[in-house]
């Protein structure tokens, strides 16, 4: 599936968001993420080349799939990891986010996988500090490396992304996948549109130029793929709709739905599903789902991100 | 392009070919057990043609892969640009099979050090050969020697050995050339 880049690195050398990625960018990390995956599937599935580059995951909000997807793409580049969770650190003391980090950084580390609760965080620590920064969700705001593997999940399936019609489904407002699939699909040449209820969907996003609606049925219709989100209920301080019986009735994913289209549709979901709530368990199991090729492609396009960021701290001995 | 002086023109290449395919015939005689992996990039117009010309001479198919050892490289944080990654196309195993590496040019050594640890990844192999195309002499920075080799020139490192395919380019033929004009 390599493609033809003309890029041959990335410009910056921090991933903070898909809003600041060129299209040429996004094709050179997916025709390496190709050869990563394909390291992924031999019998030994480590290759040496970030072996003299230490990384700390800082992680200053709950994550599993993700860290554990970064710390094992880490450690199949044969990387040196060490991994930080405020839950059990100084930061419970009063420390600040910049002190924390440059602490971490004096043990002599390359580079920064972090997530912060709060947008922006990972723009203001690429500021102040010199190690590398990897932005692995900020609050609602981004979160690239999820967007990268989720447009590389579509490219693998259909062999373009160009010319696709995605839809978003479900918690617009608080999540940071949204927004950082929207900006990748778009630079791809897909067509977007999102949906849920109104209260759930930011107000400036017709700005994005993308479609929008609040009917499920016209939106499953219309498109080629459903990314289906987590409700976020962790983000959400008021009551955003009635109750999830009701979220789910309207705005639920399930298989009588799906066979009720004139067409077979791929179903997306960037993980943890709440089960009956967004997506059904007979749709998240199902063939129509890629969720699972989502995780596997998570690890080999981390692997190519970490890659060619790497390849950016030079050596100075 | 100036400066280019062409060493080994297309029909001399030829007589190169046919003989380094008999001196593996006398070795691998029925290549039961042998494999051949071209390196990447360019090593694997060199394996297609080996591979080729095999297949005229016993009228059987041998195993190719094509290995890119562009993960397992020592140089990576060293140059102005990363590498670019080609593909790594093995279908076979190669635990205790006899391994042909092929490389069109012999300079540092380095690279074949890097195709060494790739190859491991596809398992263990019984006996692993170096055939190039050409070996640059007095150059290496690894002690590592080839079994079969087309030509060994004498080089400065200013040069640049430019191996052309007909795949390529319009005819088979070895330059060299000095690395400002490449």
């Amino acid at each position: 599936m390599a493609t033809e880049t003309t890029t041959q690195t990335l410009r910056s050398p921090h991933l903070l968001g898909i809003k600041d990625l060129s299209a040429e960018e996004i094709q050179l990390i997916f025709s390496t993420a190709d050869q990563f995956k394909d390291v992924l599937n031999r019998p030994i599935k480590k290759v040496p080349s970030l072996r003299d580059v230490t990384i700390a995951n800082v992680f200053f909000e709950n994550s599993t799939r993700t860290r554990l997807s970064f710390e094992l793409a880490e450690k199949r580049l044969s990387a040196d990891v060490v991994n930080f969770s405020s839950s059990s650190s100084s930061v419970k003391k009063g420390e600040t986010l910049l002190d924390t980090v440059n602490n971490i950084l004096a043990m002599k580390v390359d580079m920064v996988v972090m997530r912060h609760a709060s947008p922006g965080a990972p723009h203001f620590l690429a500021r102040h500090i010199g190690a590398n920064v990897i932005n692995a969700g900020d609050g609602t705001h981004e979160h690239p490396t999820q967007a990268l593997l989720d447009t590389y999940s579509i490219y693998e399936k259909f062999g373009q992304v160009a010319g696709k019609k995605v839809v978003i489904v479900g918690d617009i407002m608080h999540s940071r996948v949204a927004l950082s699939n929207i900006f990748a699909l778009q630079k791809l040449g897909a067509e977007v549109m999102v949906c849920g209820p109104a209260t759930l969907l930011p107000k400036y996003i017709t700005e994005l130029g993308i479609q929008v609606t609040l009917d499920l049925r016209e939106a499953l219709e219309w498109c080629d793929i459903a990314n289906i989100l987590r409700i976020q209920l962790e983000r959400q301080q008021v009551k955003y709709f009635p109750s999830l019986r009701e979220y789910s009735l309207y705005y639920g994913v399930n298989k009588r739905l799906l066979d009720s289209l004139n067409k077979s549709i791929t179903v997306m979901h960037p993980g943890p599903i709440n089960r009956g709530v967004e997506l059904s368990s007979d749709v998240a199991d199902s063939d129509q789902a890629i969720i699972l090729d989502q995780v596997e492609n998570g690890v080999a396009v981390r692997m190519s991100v970490l890659y060619l960021l790497a390849s950016q701290i030079k050596k100075t001995d | 392009m100036q400066d280019r002086k062409c060493i080994i023109h297309a029909q001399l290449l030829d007589v190169m070919l046919h003989r380094l395919c008999h001196q593996l015939i006398e070795n691998h005689a029925h290549f039961e057990e042998t494999v051949l992996l071209g390196l990447q990039p360019r090593g694997i117009y060199f394996a297609d043609r080996i591979q080729r010309r095999l297949k005229k001479i016993l009228d059987k198919e041998i195993d190719k892969g094509y290995l890119d050892t562009t993960f397992h490289r020592d140089d990576f944080r060293r140059r102005d640009s990363p590498l670019t990654p080609s593909k790594t196309d093995v279908s076979f195993l190669i635990e205790d099979k006899n391994v042909i590496l092929l490389d069109d040019v012999l300079y540092t050594g380095r690279s074949v050090r890097a195709a060494l640890d790739a190859m491991v990844t596809f398992g263990r192999p019984r006996k692993v050969e170096l055939m190039v195309l050409i070996d640059r002499k007095y150059t290496r920075h690894l002690p590592i020697e080839p079994d079969y080799v087309g030509r060994a020139v004498n080089t400065i490192d200013s040069q640049r050995v430019l191996v052309e395919w007909e795949e390529q380019n319009e005819e088979d033929g070895v330059w060299i050339t000095s690395k400002a004009t490449t």
